[in-house]
Formats: structure tokens, sequence, C-alpha cells
């Protein structure tokens, strides 16, 4: 597969006329989706999805065209379309593709055939033992919404008139259930999954358990009061706020002026228990990588160190912009010219455990759940507001269920007001991975 | 797009394993976008996606099968694998003749996007810039965006239906962040609809621009949003997301079915405040969320969902209205031949009112009036909503002060439905949206006039 996708990337790039920069990424994956519902298969999906996206830099101005196909016609007049577009791109003397900067590419293991030779019928067998094992579980539950099973083969290739060549395949798979569970006067839902390269080693037993417990434990929730107190941020919670953060490091962002940190390279930014790496070569990550998509090698970037800001991360564009260089930080799909961004995010450990953490904590609210953090969060002023709910933590211990309610501050004093970093990193199916963060000073309003 | 007698062929095989129903939906999506950033042209993109899904509903389940491969060999094939994927079924079609059935599109197209020429749309772009860039020496970075996508879908199914759309969509926006001495303030705008480049006939960019660029310059002035329950007054236009959010989602039929919305079983009941009436509209011609057929072949409806504060009716697609003996509303949407279709909404609005809107703010103590809103999410389950504000100001006395900063507002949809307590009567659709659900993301409108709720939860900053 991977030799057909380098074969048509060479054909592509091989067309470059003099003075022409041409680079091709070329996709191919095959997906199955099952969703099971009270014992019956519910939808069933298998397909497969190609494309190709063409950049062209000419004249130094650049142009770009996509299409969801690899048929040699549709090929031809991707690129046809890219050059055309490319004479209507502003000049601009940094335009240039990546050029190969020596960094060796760590070596990956993402893909397991397990997924290829996984049988049909025991991916089927496999959900409806997931939603089995959870409608038994817990006499509250009312419902297993709907319980998935989904595996992805994906290969994909980068190949430039720079001499870039590089390309890869991965697998993938997940299950995931959706809880309803019911109380006295309330009904509230929950989810859980488990996630591994090969289906085999799903872990039914926890996403179950997971699902059970995150809709279980909010019945009875009330709207508590507003005021200013401490939360801990559950794993999943902490991983979606430091892919926000992550964003305001993102080297285009400062190039144009959008980061909140634009002017604060070596300033402290944080509390100096934080230190947040984004490292795509740490095979524990779910979207671990060993090329990014300009076909540089990923590399492990420290953004900030003990508090102090320490680096963006930068695609080759971003870095010669601001006379640097790339650091290995090119995100796109096949659709999309190259961005910037960060790909796997983690914050080092400390030393407690969740419960260790809550029992130091007078009054304070444990936030299980985000919601609107898409509309809550502006990641160039800073602001935010989400909506959460989550267990209030009385004298060191959990209590009652909260819900309606929303947290606020800004990302830069959440930063600084960080009080304590969890021992429990979760690596999750996300580009950051979670543990416990304990943070003061954070507006709750409600009632 | 495929001919008769290949869609013929490809649903006879897909229904070979014994399917009771199967549908062929055929997608050709052309697409073009211009990005100005940073005082640069810095590119033209163009995306050109095609194929074909198929499935086959045998019993309660679904085989699903998409192929970008267009010839019969593809179709073949990708008919097979969904065939499989809903075995064990009885039945079967075994002959098929198609009817054409044509459905006037709501929104005809008069200059179709791909006969312009890309240098007038790049022209449109600098245009844009430079009136934002002229509002003020704060405006420090400006983006400006355009795009169009022309949808041609064919769908045929074994009931024998035999149907097609051409869907143009034409959007611009303009982002513009202002700098001042308490840091980095945001403004945006965007326009969007179901029609061709006449858009630019009916708007001025340059309005747009200094629109977007006069509210990163007013928010820079804002304080802290006040945190709590307070009176809410939300203007008219985008203020449609609320009911989005706050009922929409949980008045599709799918989750009925599961007994995962709180408004399952409430048909014939007050559900709202006597002033609510609720429609969703996939035949408002031009607006974002229109079209002449959905995705599932049914042509675009008015439906009333909530009457004068009664529950009408839910929304429906194929799947469930097939469970239920009785026909789909329209509102079988996907996002592309690569998805199963879902109920999903169109164009959602809160009817007009009787209210004078500056009424219902002189009538207001103290409070915050929301200009501009953000998206928002909600869960069904149990009716939390949330959704952001991206302008707002204070109320004071029953008159607008200052602006407040962003923040979310947290409410809970049957809640804050009964307790509107008025309704303005200056209806107006809000700006584009896209919605998403279980992943798929498709274009939606909404509106709604000058409305007040008595208490929402504002998640603000300020004590």
């Amino acid at each position: 597969m991977l030799e057909n996708l380098f074969a048509l990337g060479d054909r592509v790039v091989a067309r470059a006329k003099p003075g022409e920069q041409i680079e091709a990424i070329v996709v191919n994956e095959t997906d199955t989706e099952v969703r099971v519902f009270e014992g019956d298969v519910e939808s069933f999906t298998s397909a497969t999805s190609q494309g190709i996206g063409i950049r062209v830099i000419n004249d130094q101005r650049q142009g770009f065209a996509w299409a969801g196909s690899l048929d040699e016609d549709v090929i031809d007049s991707t690129l046809t379309e890219a050059r055309d577009n490319a004479t209507f791109g502003s000049i601009d003397p940094d335009l240039d593709l990546a050029e190969p900067d020596g960094v060796p590419m760590v070596e990956l293991d993402l893909y397991d055939d397990s997924v290829s030779n996984f049988a049909t019928d025991d991916k089927i067998a496999l959900a409806l033992e997931l939603e089995a094992i959870t409608k038994d579980r817990d006499p509250r539950v009312l419902l297993v919404e709907s319980v998935d099973f989904a595996d992805s083969v994906g290969a994909a290739v980068v190949v430039t008139t720079k001499g870039i060549r590089v390309g890869g395949r991965d697998s993938g798979s997940y299950v995931t259930a959706t809880v309803i569970a019911g109380g006295d006067e309330d009904t509230q839902v929950g989810f859980g999954y488990s996630v591994h390269r090969n289906p085999g080693e799903l872990d039914l037993e926890h996403a179950s358990q997971m699902a059970v417990e995150r809709s279980t434990r909010l019945l009875g929730a009330v709207k508590p009061k507003t005021e200013r107190l401490t939360v801990v941020l559950d794993p999943m919670v902490t991983a979606q706020f430091l892919g926000i953060i992550g964003s305001t490091m993102s080297g285009e962002a400062v190039l144009k002026g959008r980061s909140l940190f634009a002017d604060r390279l070596g300033d402290n930014v944080a509390s100096a228990m934080i230190t947040l790496v984004d490292d795509p070569t740490n095979p524990k990550a779910f979207t671990a990588t060993d090329a990014d998509g300009e076909g540089l090698a990923t590399r492990r970037n420290v953004l900030i160190d003990n508090g102090k800001l320490n680096k963006f991360v930068h695609n080759s564009y971003t870095g010669r912009r601001l006379s640097t260089a790339s650091t290995g930080s090119a995100v796109r799909g096949y659709s999309s010219t190259p961005g910037v961004g960060t790909m796997a995010l983690s914050l080092v450990p400390g030393e407690r455990a969740q419960a260790d953490i809550i029992a130091s904590i007078d009054n304070g609210v444990l936030i299980q759940g985000v919601s609107g953090l898409h509309s809550g969060v502006n990641p160039v002023s800073g602001d935010f507001s989400t909506g959460a709910d989550g267990l209030r933590i009385r004298d060191g211990e959990l209590a009652e269920p909260l819900r309606e309610f929303t947290i606020g501050s800004t990302l830069q004093r959440m930063l600084t007001d960080v009080i304590e970093v969890g021992g429990d990193i979760e690596w999750l199916p996300s580009s950051a991975a979670g543990l416990s963060l304990a943070v003061g000073d954070i507006t709750l309003s409600g009632a | 797009m495929i001919d008769q007698a290949l869609l013929e062929k490809t649903l006879t095989t897909a229904t070979g394993r014994g399917g009771e129903f199967a549908e062929i939906f055929v997608e050709d999506r052309q697409s073009s976008g211009a990005l100005l950033d940073d005082d640069r042209i810095e590119e033209l993109t163009s995306g050109r996606s095609r194929g074909a899904g198929i499935r086959v509903l045998v019993g309660d389940s679904t085989g699903f099968a998409h192929t970008a491969d267009l010839s019969e060999q593809g179709l073949i094939a990708a008919a097979r694998a969904a065939a499989d994927a809903a075995r064990d079924g009885t039945g079967g079609v075994t002959t098929l003749d198609l009817s054409t059935q044509t459905v006037t599109s709501p929104s005809p197209v008069s200059v179709y996007p791909d006969s312009v020429a890309k240098q007038r749309k790049v022209e449109l772009l600098n245009l844009a810039n430079d009136a934002a860039r002229g509002v003020g020496g704060a405006i420090s970075q400006v983006s400006v965006g355009y795009g169009d996508v022309r949808r041609r879908i064919q769908i045929a199914n074994s009931d024998g239906l035999l149907t097609g759309d051409d869907q143009v969509k034409t959007r611009f926006s303009v982002s513009c962040v202002a700098n001042g001495d308490a840091g980095m303030q945001t403004g945006r705008e965007s326009i969007g609809h179901t029609m061709g480049f006449e858009l630019f006939d009916q708007y001025d960019v340059t309005d747009l621009a200094r629109k977007a660029a006069q509210r990163a310059l007013t928010k820079l002035l804002a304080r802290p949003a006040p945190s709590g329950e307070v009176t809410t007054v939300i203007g008219k236009g985008g203020g449609g997301v609320l009911f989005h959010e706050a009922c929409g989602h949980g008045l599709e039929a799918d989750h009925v079915a599961k007994q995962s919305t709180v408004f399952a079983g409430r048909v014939g009941e007050l559900v709202a405040s006597p002033l609510v009436t609720l429609i969703d509209d996939g035949t408002m011609a031009h607006e974002w969320g229109a079209f002449a057929i959905d995705d599932e072949g049914r042509p675009a409806q008015r439906n009333v969902l909530i009457e004068d504060g009664v529950l009408i009716d839910f929304m429906w697609d194929e799947l469930r209205a097939r469970a239920e003996g009785r026909a789909s509303s329209g509102n079988g949407r996907r996002q592309s031949y690569k998805h199963l279709p879902m109920v999903r909404m169109t164009n959602t609005y809160i009817a007009n009112g009787k209210d004078d809107p500056a009424d219902i703010i002189a009538n207001t103590d103290s409070g915050i009036f929301v200009a501009q809103l953000g998206g928002g999410q909600v869960n069904t389950v149990n009716g939390d909503f949330v959704f952001g504000m991206t302008e707002a100001y204070l109320i004071e006395n029953g008159e607008i002060t200052e602006p407040i900063r962003e923040g979310n507002l947290i409410g809970n949809g049957p809640e804050v439905l009964t307790s509107i307590d008025a309704l303005g009567n200056d209806f107006e659709m809000g700006a584009p949206g896209t919605c998403g659900k279980d992943g798929q993301g498709v274009p939606v409108g909404d509106g709604t006039p000058t409305l007040r709720v008595p208490a929402l939860t504002v998640g603000g900053t300020a004590a």
C-alpha cells in the first residue's frame, strides 16, 4: 500500500517545472464502525477513503488543491488547480517547502497487523459484550444509549521536490459506551472508552466501569452557589485545557500577533510546578507520529520549563519568518496546507494520586467534565468560562454532585494559580495526556 | 451523475442478501476558498470530493459502505459490502423501477461561484482587510476568508425514488484582533447563504469588516462579566443558538427513540412559555440550512415544533419515521457520502412576538444584553446547555451600558424555555452555523427576535 502511495507522490513531484516547488501528501485509510443497541447491530460501516493534497510554490507564491480520490485524471486536474491558485497568492519571499534538517526520525511501532486480521464477527461480539456488561453493572443504569467499536488502518506519505520522501502506516481501534443512569428525580449521561492499536487488547471492563461511574455519580446533582474556590480538574478535563494552552504556543499565532504569550519567551508564565512538553515521539501518546505534515522528523519540544516559557512550536514557514527553525510541528490533513500545532502534549507529572490531592482541600470542586469549551475559551485574549459538572470537595473528601455551573478565569491566571500537579498521568485518545490538576482562585458561577 | 440503469443494478445488488430497504447517495462536492491573513493573500484552495454511500436496512440493523470509485465495479463492490454488513435478512427487492421526482430548489442561483474570476475573490479579501484596518490603529491583525461550495447529490432507493439536488453556498468572514492596555480582544463577523456569488450584491464586505473591527475595539474596554444568575436579554438574530441548544437537539427523533431527551413523551404538553413558537424550516429561501431535498431525498419542509408553548412534534429522518409508521419530516441529513444520515436541524427559529425590543431593555432594571452569541453545546439527557457570548453589555436601570468580556451562559433547556417573559417583534436570522452531532457537521441557520430570560447563569469572573 505504502509503495502505491509513494509512486503516486513521486509521479506528481516529477512533474515540477524548472523553478517550481511541489509537495504531495497522499493518504489511504480503511475504517470499520460497529454500533450496537439492545443486543442487535444498529449499524455497520466499512469503507476505504483516499485523498491527495498538492501544494505548489512558484515565483514566491503558493497555491493548493486537494481531491478525495486518487484517480489519475483527478490528480491531473488537482495539480492544474494548485498551479492556477498559486498565481493569485501574495508574493512572499519566505514561502518555501521544508528543507531536510538532518534530524533523524525516531522509530515508532504504530502499526499492528491484528487490526487487519480481526474478524468482523469478533468486532460485533466485542461491542455486544461491552453493552451486556455495562447494562448489568449497576441497577441505576436505565439504558446503554450506544456502544461503538471502530478500527482504522491508515497510510500516508509526503513527497517533495526538496528530496523529502517519508511515509508510514498506523492502526488503531477503540470501543465507547454511553450510559444513561436514572435516580429518583433526574437522569444523567456518562461516557467511557478504551483505545488500543490492537483490538484484542481493548479493555471492556475499563470502558464499562468508566461510563457507569461517570453517569451514576452525578445523579441528584444540584446547582452550586457562586463563589471563588479551588478546583481539581479530572485528567480528561486537564487534557482539554492543555490542548487550548498548546494552541497559544503555535508559531503561527505568535507570528500573526494572536498569541497571548507572543512577547514572553524566557518569562515565568506558570507555576514552577508546570513543565509542558510536546513529544509526538513518545510511543505512549495516542497521536504519536515519527514525521510531521511537511515530512520532517518530529521531536521532543519543551514549551514551558518549570514555569518558564521556553519555546513555541513551528513549521518551516513560521520558523523561517521568526528567524528560528521548524520544530517538526507542521499539522495537516490532505485537504489543507501545513498549519502549526502541538501534537502530543503532556505535563511532567507530580507525585500524588487524585485522592491525596483532594484530601488536602477543605472546600473545592472536582471537575468531572466541561462543556462548551469551543465557545467558552478565547485563546487570543485568554478569557475562559466553560460549563461544568462535578463533585463538591468538602473537608478533604468527595461530597455531593454538582451541575449547571461554569468555571471561569483566564488561561494566564490559571497557569500561575496551579497548586498541584497530579502523579496520575493518563494517555488519553487525544493530542494531550491528562492528569489531575489542582488550580486555586477559580470563579464558579452558579445560583 | 450515475445513470439510472446502474443505480437500479446497484440497489438490486444491495438488497441481494435480503435487505428490506436500500439506498444509494451520490455526492459530487467542489469547493474553493481564499484566505487573507497578516496582510497577505496566503492561499487559494480548491477541493473536489465525490463518491457514493450505500445503505441497506434489515430489521433494526443498517449496513453501510461508501466508496470514491463511481465505476460499475466500485459501486457493486460497495453494494455487496453494505449487504454483507446487514446480513440475516429475509425478503429482499429483486426488481426495481426508479421514477424520477424533481423538487424545485428554494434557493435558485444567479451567479455560480466557479464562473467568477479568482481575481475578483481576491479583491474582496483586500477590500475587507483595508476596511477593517482603517477602523483604528488598535486593530493589530485581520484575517479574511472567502469560501464557496457546490454540492450535487443524487439519491435513489428501493422504494423507487430517484431524485437529486444542486446546492450552492457562499460565505465570507472577517476576524480582527485589537490590542489594548489590558491585552488583546477579538471581533468576528460572518455571512453565508445558500446562493451563489450574488451574495456580494446583497452585502458590502467593507461594512462587515468594519463591524468586526468595531466589535474587537469595543471589547478592549470590556470589564469582567458578572457571575451567577442574572436577567438576560438576548438580541435578535444569532440568539437562535439558544433554542438550537436549549431544545432543538432534544426534539430530534433519534434522541426521543432512545429516551435520551427530556422532551420524550411530552407531545401536546406545555413545554415552553406561551410566547414561544419554534419552527424548523428547510425551505427558507437562501438560508444557510436550506435545501430542495434532504440527504434521504425527502423534500424540505416547514415543521412547527412548538406552538404557543405546546410541543407539537419532533423532527424525523427516514429511519425513525419508518419505525413509527409515519413520514419523515425532511430532517435526514449527513455531512457527506461517507456518513450515515441522521436527524438534524435545518433553519431553526423563534417566530416573532409582540414586544417592542426597546421596551424589553427599558423594562429591565439590571441584567445583561447579549448582542452576539458564539457556539454552544447541550446535554440532551438532562437538558443542561451552554453557549458563548461574544459581544455583551450590562443593562443598568433599563439602559445598555458597559461592554463585558466573553463568557459562557449556562441554563437548563426546559426551565429556560418556560421562563421566557418577553419576546420582541424584530425577528432576524443570525450568522451561518455548523452544527456538530455524533462527529458530523452540517450547515444550519437559526434566528430569533429579541427576548428576555429572567434568570440565566452567567459564567463571568467578577465576584
